[in-house]
């Protein structure tokens, strides 16, 4: 099965990434951006079975590994 | 006083560290192998500076899973004398052994160069011979060392004392201009709650000859060494 973990800092959280590619679209001169936050997207392929039991491994290493709790927050996909 | 340098896979200042300890203030001192749980019998483990496991995903994260981090984790635990210093100390706040994160620099830049740096307790082995507000001059080299943690853990560091290091100015003063990387309210380095565990940014171990620019790091290997010794002995006095 093959589930996608995205990354993200947490609102509020300084996103020096973010910052700066937002000040290259504004002098590339796109108009109307209002925030870019830049995050990580990783795919893992994990032969559970179980939908379930998949999310629930996926949930545990995005919360172990993948992701930095203090700063970060993740979101889980498991995808057929 | 026994010294034992981890070596992960692309640290880079673990002989630097090593001969700071071995040539500078002339303590025994091992390397300590990232694969083994071993601690050699050391009384103070330096997590050095570097880039370990290439920085992949997180700087430190992957580093904290190794073997050897299990048993640094446990002597720390237990009392031991941790250092993190640059990766080391992004390592500690990885393994949950120091509050907080790295984000990378406010300019994004690699930053590599002297800052100053004001000791702001002298309530830990690592500055308990430095004066209080004394101002070190001692090298940076790091892309993350914009320290981040939520206000009330801030607020609680600094109420427990547990900020050893901000950066300031020649004369201690502070300011966003020496600032070297957005780092909250200037934190250059950090204690844990019962202060065995130091993390800092700055390199002290590349501070201890004239020749090298500065001899401030100089100070807090000596301290340490100077402190772990009396309480040695103070210890035998009483046995």
């Amino acid at each position: 099965m093959k589930v996608i973990v995205t990354v993200h800092l947490k609102p509020g959280v300084l996103d020096p990434q973010g910052v700066t590619i937002s000040n290259a679209l504004l002098s590339m001169g796109y108009t109307g951006i209002t925030d870019v936050r830049a995050g990580k997207v990783f795919e893992l392929v994990i032969d559970d079975g179980d939908t379930e039991a998949t999310r629930q491994k996926a949930e545990e290493i995005a919360h172990r590994l993948l992701a930095n709790p203090v700063i970060e927050t993740y979101t889980v996909e498991v995808l057929r | 006083m026994k010294f034992g340098v981890v070596t992960f896979p692309g640290s880079n200042c673990d002989f630097d560290a090593f001969a700071a300890v071995r040539d500078s203030i002339g303590q025994p001192v091992e390397f300590l192998w990232h694969r083994d749980a071993d601690l050699k019998g050391c009384d103070l483990v330096i997590l050095p500076g570097g880039f370990s496991y290439g920085d992949y995903l997180r700087v430190g994260s992957i580093a904290r899973f190794s073997p050897v981090m299990k048993s640094v984790i446990e002597f720390a635990r237990s009392g031991g004398l941790v250092w993190g210093i640059c990766n080391g100390f992004q390592i500690l706040l990885e393994a949950g052994l120091l509050p907080g994160a790295m984000l990378n620099n406010r300019s994004l830049r690699f930053s590599c160069r002297q800052v100053y740096i004001k000791t702001e307790t002298t309530a830990s082995a690592y500055t308990k011979h430095v004066p209080l507000g004394a101002v070190l001059k001692i090298p940076i080299a790091h892309s993350e060392g914009n320290y981040y943690a939520p206000d009330d853990v801030l607020d609680k560091l600094e109420e427990s004392g547990r900020v050893a290091f901000r950066y300031c100015g020649l004369d201690g003063q502070l300011a966003d201009e020496f600032n070297p990387n957005g780092s909250a309210r200037h934190i250059a380095g950090i204690l844990n709650e019962e202060r065995n565990v130091l993390g800092m940014m700055p390199h002290p171990e590349r501070a201890m000859e004239v020749i090298l620019g500065s001899v401030d790091g100089y100070r807090l290997f000596t301290s340490v060494v100077k402190t772990f010794t009396d309480n040695v002995l103070e210890t035998e006095e009483v046995a």
